[in-house]
């Protein structure tokens, strides 16, 4: 094996947030019966965590379970586990009708932090982020301007944003524009 | 002339002197100066031309509406046409060019057309420019393109210094407008604890309340103002904007906003301009109303200007436009600007009222000694560039027994018109109102939200109400039903209590006089911008046009940049007349989004340069990029047409890559196929719906080469399956075909067979696949190491899980090339280094990288289709010479049933066969085959086109793939294209396999 | 520009987030069925002013097909519903009867 390298190797910028690419997360795509208590403990021995409710993120740092809808869940686990991990679910699963494939290198993981953290999404995702509406321990599939994305938050002033591999340059680029000095909306 | 006051100037700061220059001249003005009340202030009456017969204009409006005062703003990459003077904030360094001239302002060739005037009505371009009809390319469009066209467009070799940005904004109520109408409605709604956003287009707060005078509860309105913003600025659930125009409001309480950042301090950091795009429970609009002129002759002349507009650069900005001046008006308002005008000193010489008696404000206005004359009327304004003398008349009557008086501007107020834009963008009706002589909005019609019910309120005097008093009240209500409609418990609160002057009844007056003889008529402008007169609306009339939006098209009325914000009504108002009918019968002109015009850029946000639109890069991108990739767009990716060595063509490259990679060793980043999963213990049933072949019966172990149709019949996708364990499968898509498949396949899952249970997952990205192609390719990775890739270990169509070297793989032996070749699959991120450890080991084995156009020919050599090529979504699979692939033992596939359809199965469908040209040259991209006879349109009869066509190096000689009418039954006839650049192409329709017929070289 | 609710992830979605997928409830017709009846499932399709049945996928968002009643005139939105079903369920009905009593669409009402 070589060294592993993410889409942007740790790319980073300072403007009204933070904008940095985590580098690489392991990452489970589980599509189930989100109420079989198999599947419930497949996720418990791999993560830690119960079975989340609708668009709830169960997350500490890189391990953690995502509902990403009725019959999906991403699971989160440290990189380097992510095979083995895999595996022991995938074992666990042998008798039930469910899906279990490692989509760790398929994405790209970003984080935005700082007080502006808010703005900065909100200038790309159609989706509220006032404190009110959305919170850490929530999950939003949305769009971040012209592609796919999903983020949640590590806490009050921290987002953690999933997109495609391919799309990591334009979702950096899109990120820095939007974080640009002196871009403050002054709402959140 | 116009100049500066002594004294007065509530939006400026005398202490501050601003630089800025106007056609090159450099000029002073103050801050808080607009650039039209400072070129006033510089005695700059005349700011442009029209556009029709390029008539000097002068500013006639202190805000939004203004049609006249265009201007090009800023420099180089900053330079921006069509800019409104009267709302551009001054600042030091500004620089403004009038526009629609030349060679320059004072004198203008253009001009001569307001001598042919009468020889340009309406419709003159339709009547004029239609016969001949060869005069068209040559003659007349080349004359209406030089005359097209209002300001000048930006360099297209400067590109927009400036950053654009959107915002999602989420609000219970947002309030348009910040007047004291806009005020009062936010802090109603927000009393009752609702989210409150409120927008207001110019930099300051209180609209023009605080020009217009009067008190609210015993204070001045400026009083109030400030305090409705200080306590407004210190609530938690209010957001105040300035400088942000509500731009358009569409459904479901989606508002634009268009926030102007930095367009006073260009260069600051940030972005220029904002878009909001909001979505509001509730809109309350308070965006007040906007003046209208009076039609008689002249007055378009430079110096006749909207009598509230003169008062606002007297109260606002300490200028007056004229010395002398006359006042006309139908309404009591106007008297307003005499006695501010009187009290500043300036010369009312007196005051044309066309009703024959007025209110309290006229007796204070004769009380300052300015003389009013009932039932009088202006006849006529006379002077060029700026008024010199105005002839006034009986308002009743045709215009004559004039007497003249000397001036140097005229005031006029046809009444109000309440801006019920917002309104009327998604849906809300009107209503007309006889006594104030406008259209309002209609509250029993609103636009209607998601509910089924309004979600629009009007506010203040856009919906109806002028006077202060009315004004607070109908806002205090709108502010409490936005806050009830949004969910909230509005407190029990009393409007604040607004006292201005008691105003008599206006009358309404469409024609100065009012019976006005044809050549007054003629001169009498209802469209200042776009040149079009009362006697233009009128002779529209007599030619037949009874609609208001065809009388619109035919005259340019209110085409404009200014869309007719000030001569709609009137224009209605003179074609109601003219047809005999009632103002609201004639109806009006459909309101569309923007309210004014906003930026290309705004529009399109962070969407510009690098992140114009989202590029997919496989992981090995960056090393195309370094080594000569000539890139080309596959959907959103980006794959290497070819790798350009120096010194070589593009051509070059590509007929290198082709011999290269039948002789020795090429490798093709084949990354951007698609991979899905598909797992469960319905999904082999699953698949045998999705594909023509039969995929339940594929062996663990083995690959095979599937057809996807739509439910039309027609070619969707292809791609390699192979068969992973006894639930799961992977299927590759084409490149542009991940996601479109992945969604094909959902779509079939949850709507029609939910029952059955399989999941599907896109694994596309997860992977970096290398295409490891040509007779070295066994050998480069044997040299590497790890799995048996011999023959007997991988044999063709099957793949095997294992390691290469160091890396964890999936190997499939598949083969698109017709060439002895592999597809290895690596996760993403090694995919560098594999890449990078096959280049390394290929050396001795003549290795080189390959791009799409190489992969296309070597696939039409062997006669493989191309999704997109071969197919246009018209095409099946019978066509093609696919038989094979559609199973007989099925009883059904998506498709299948479409395939038993007469048209599918009629002999004459055009069918796939190779063509090879006479003379060995390549057939153009797209060329048509033309047989026998011509059709209906005298055209040659079409019998087939070619799909595919390219240089084979390998052959050398041109190649090509096409469907033809009867073509696998006419081998060896030679069928003609005629290309675009007159030749005619000659080829031979051969089989379509040109290469290894018999499939020897993938076989080894 | 719509909000549609989607009823599988819940969230309110702009129609950025969402795909149109044309026609509700359709019933497919496959091998066996006639020229007519196949024509008829491809190619006729429901052109109301008024009440219709629509379907729509939260493409950016949870990937779930769902369909939505509403008004094409005022585009009220009567009601979002699972993909899973045949026919609009009866609250759906029923919502739509009490703001366009006697609307009628196919052979609902």
């Amino acid at each position: 094996m070589s060294e592993p390298i993410s889409a942007l190797n740790h790319a980073s910028y300072d403007g009204i947030a933070t904008v940095e690419e985590t580098g690489l997360q392991g990452m489970i795509t589980l599509r189930g019966d989100l109420s079989d208590k198999v599947l419930a403990k497949a996720v418990k021995d791999a993560t830690g965590k119960k079975m989340p409710g609708q668009r709830e993120a169960l997350v500490d740092g890189q391990t953690g379970v995502c509902w990403m809808s009725t019959d999906e869940l991403l699971v989160l686990v440290p990189y380097a586990d992510v095979e083995a991990k895999l595996a022991a679910m995938t074992n666990a699963l042998s008798g039930t009708h469910a899906l279990a494939v490692n989509v760790s290198d398929a994405r790209a993981v970003f984080q935005i932090s700082g007080m502006k953290a808010r703005e900065v999404l909100g200038k790309l995702a159609p989706v509220e982020l006032s404190a009110e509406a959305f919170q850490p321990g929530q999950i939003r599939r949305s769009r971040l301007a012209q592609v796919a994305g999903a983020f949640w938050m590590d806490d009050d002033q921290t987002f953690r944003v999933v997109c495609f591999r391919s799309a990591a340059d334009y979702v950096f680029k899109l990120l820095k524009v939007a974080a640009q000095p002196g871009s403050e909306v002054g709402v959140y | 002339m116009s100049t500066r006051l002594a004294k007065q100037g509530r939006l400026i700061d005398r202490s501050k002197q601003v630089t800025f220059t106007f056609n090159g001249t450099s000029m002073q003005g103050y801050e808080g100066d607009t650039l039209a009340s400072a070129l006033l202030a510089n005695d700059q009456m005349m700011m442009g031309r029209s556009f029709k017969y390029h008539r000097p204009r002068g500013v006639v409006a202190s805000g939004a509406e203004e049609p006249n005062a265009l201007v090009g703003l800023g420099q180089g990459n900053r330079f921006e046409p069509n800019q409104r003077a009267t709302t551009t904030e001054l600042f030091n360094g500004l620089t403004s060019v009038s526009q629609n001239h030349w060679p320059n302002l004072e004198f203008d060739i253009g001009a001569v057309n307001t001598a042919l005037a009468r020889f340009l009505p309406a419709g003159f371009y339709y009547k004029t420019f239609i016969h001949p009809k060869p005069f068209w390319k040559h003659v007349y469009e080349p004359i209406i393109r030089q005359s097209a066209g209002l300001g000048k467009a930006p360099d297209k070799d400067n590109r927009d210094a400036d950053t654009y940005e959107h915002f999602y904004a989420f609000t219970d109520v947002l309030v348009i407008g910040g007047g004291v109408a806009g005020l009062q409605a936010a802090m109603t709604a927000a009393e009752s604890g609702a989210k409150v956003l409120l927008i207001e287009q110019t930099a300051h707060w209180g609209g023009r309340a605080p020009v217009d005078g009067g008190t609210i509860n015993d204070e001045p309105v400026d009083k109030f103002v400030e305090q409705m913003v200080s306590k407004l600025e210190t609530m938690s659930n209010v957001t105040m904007r300035n400088r942000c125009m509500g731009a358009g409001v569409y459904d479901h309480g989606y508002v634009l906003g268009y926030e102007r950042l930095n367009d006073h301090k260009p260069g600051s950091q940030g972005p220029r301009h904002r878009l909001w795009r909001i979505r509001a429970k509730q809109v309350v609009t308070a965006t007040g109303a906007i003046e209208r002129p009076l039609s008689f002759a002249g007055n378009d002349v430079p110096g006749v200007m909207l009598a509230a507009a003169m008062r606002d650069y007297v109260v606002n900005w300490g200028v007056t436009p004229g010395e002398r001046v006359i006042v006309a008006t139908n309404n009591d308002d106007a008297y307003r600007t005499a006695i501010i005008l009187k009290q500043a000193g300036v010369d009312v010489l007196r005051v044309v009222d066309a009703r024959a008696a007025a209110g309290p404000l006229a007796e204070e206005a004769r009380q300052l000694g300015i003389r009013v004359d009932p039932g009088k009327a202006i006849a006529k304004v006379k002077g060029g560039k700026r008024v010199k003398k105005v002839a006034i008349c009986n308002q009743e009557g045709i215009g004559g027994a004039r007497e003249e008086v000397e001036c140097d501007a005229v005031a006029m107020s046809g009444g109000w018109s309440p801006v019920v834009h917002m309104w009327s963008h998604c849906g809300g009706k009107l209503i007309w109102d006889e006594a104030q002589a406008h259209f309002r909005p209609d509250p029993a019609r609103p636009p209607l939200g998601a509910n089924g019910e309004g979600f629009v309120v009007a506010a203040g005097a856009s919906n109806g109400p002028l006077a202060l008093g009315d004004v607070l009240t109908d806002a205090h209500a709108a502010g409490k039903a936005a806050a009830k409609a949004a969910g909230f418990k509005p407190k029990n609160t009393k409007a604040p209590a607004g006292e201005a002057t008691q105003e008599a009844a206006m009358q309404a007056v469409w024609l100065m006089p009012a019976n006005a003889e044809v050549q007054l008529r003629m001169k009498s402008w209802l469209d200042f911008q776009n040149d079009v007169k009362v006697s233009d609306v009128q002779l529209a009339a007599r030619e037949g046009y009874e609609s208001v939006e065809h009388t619109k098209r035919y005259t340019t009325l209110g085409m404009a940049t200014d869309q007719g914000k000030l001569s709609n009504i009137n224009g209605l108002a003179i074609l109601a007349d003219a047809l005999e009918s009632e103002i609201p019968k004639v109806g009006t002109t459909t309101f569309r989004p923007p309210y004014t015009p906003i930026s290309m850029g705004a529009i399109g946000g962070e969407a510009r340069g690098d992140v114009f639109q989202p590029i997919r890069q496989t992981p090995m991108h960056d090393w195309h990029d370094k080594n000569g990739a000539d890139w080309e767009p596959v959907g959103h990716w980006r794959r290497t047409y070819a790798y350009v060595r120096p010194g070589e063509s593009v051509h070059d490259a590509v007929n290198r890559e082709v011999k290269n990679t039948r002789e020795n060793l090429g490798l093709l980043d084949a990354s951007t196929l698609g991979k899905l999963i598909v797992k469960g213990p319905d999904a082999g049933k699953f698949l045998d719906m999705m594909y023509t072949n039969m995929m339940s019966t594929l062996k663990v172990g083995k690959c095979r080469y599937g057809l996807m149709c739509s439910e039309n019949g027609f070619l969707i996708d292809d791609g390699v399956v192979a068969r992973i364990d006894e639930d799961t499968w992977l299927c590759h898509t084409t490149t542009g075909g991940a996601e479109r498949i992945h969604g094909h396949m959902e779509e079939w899952l949850q709507t029609e067979w939910w029952d059955w249970k399989v999941y599907v997952a896109n694994v596309t990205e997860q992977y970096a696949q290398v295409a490891v192609v040509g007779p070295n390719a066994r050998k480069v990775l044997e040299k590497l190491g790890g799995m048996d890739v011999s023959k007997e270990a991988l044999p063709f169509m099957e793949w095997r899980d294992g390691k290469i070297g160091d890396f964890d793989c999936r190997a499939y032996r598949i083969s698109f090339s017709g060439e002895l070749s592999y597809e290895i699959a690596v996760p993403a991120s090694q995919g560098q280094a594999f890449w990078d450890a096959l280049m390394d080991a290929g050396k001795e084995f003549g290795v080189m990288p390959y791009g799409t156009e190489c992969l296309h020919i070597l696939r039409a050599e062997k006669g493989f289709i191309m999704i997109g090529d071969e197919t246009d979504g018209t095409v099946i699979p019978q066509d093609l010479g696919l038989h094979w692939a559609l199973s007989k033992k099925k009883e059904d596939y998506l498709g299948k049933r479409a395939h038993s359809r007469s048209h599918m199965a009629d002999p004459d469908r055009w069918k796939l066969v190779g063509l090879e040209t006479v003379d060995g040259s390549v057939i153009p991209d797209g060329a048509y085959a033309v047989g026998e006879g011509v059709n209906a349109n005298g055209q040659r009869n079409m019998i087939g086109r070619v799909t595919s066509t390219y240089y084979s190096a390998n052959l050398g000689k041109g190649i090509a793939m096409g469907l033809i009418k009867h073509g696998p039954d006419r081998m060896g006839e030679i069928v003609e294209f005629p290309g675009t650049d007159g030749k005619t192409y000659k080829a031979k329709i051969v089989d379509p396999i040109f290469y290894d017929k018999d499939g020897e070289k993938q076989n080894v | 520009m719509l909000i549609l609710n989607c009823p599988y992830c819940g969230v309110d979605a702009e129609e950025t987030e969402l795909a149109a997928g044309g026609e509700a409830h359709l019933k497919r017709f496959g091998p066996g069925s006639s020229d007519n009846e196949f024509h008829d499932y491809l190619f006729m399709r429901e052109n109301p002013r008024g009440v219709h049945f629509e379907r729509w996928r939260h493409s950016n968002g949870c990937g779930k097909w769902f369909h939505a009643a509403r008004c094409t005139q005022t585009l009220e939105v009567f009601g979002t519903y699972s993909a899973q079903t045949t026919e609009p369920p009866q609250e759906i009905k029923d919502a739509i009867t009490a703001k366009r009593p006697g609307w009628k669409w196919r052979d609902y009402e």
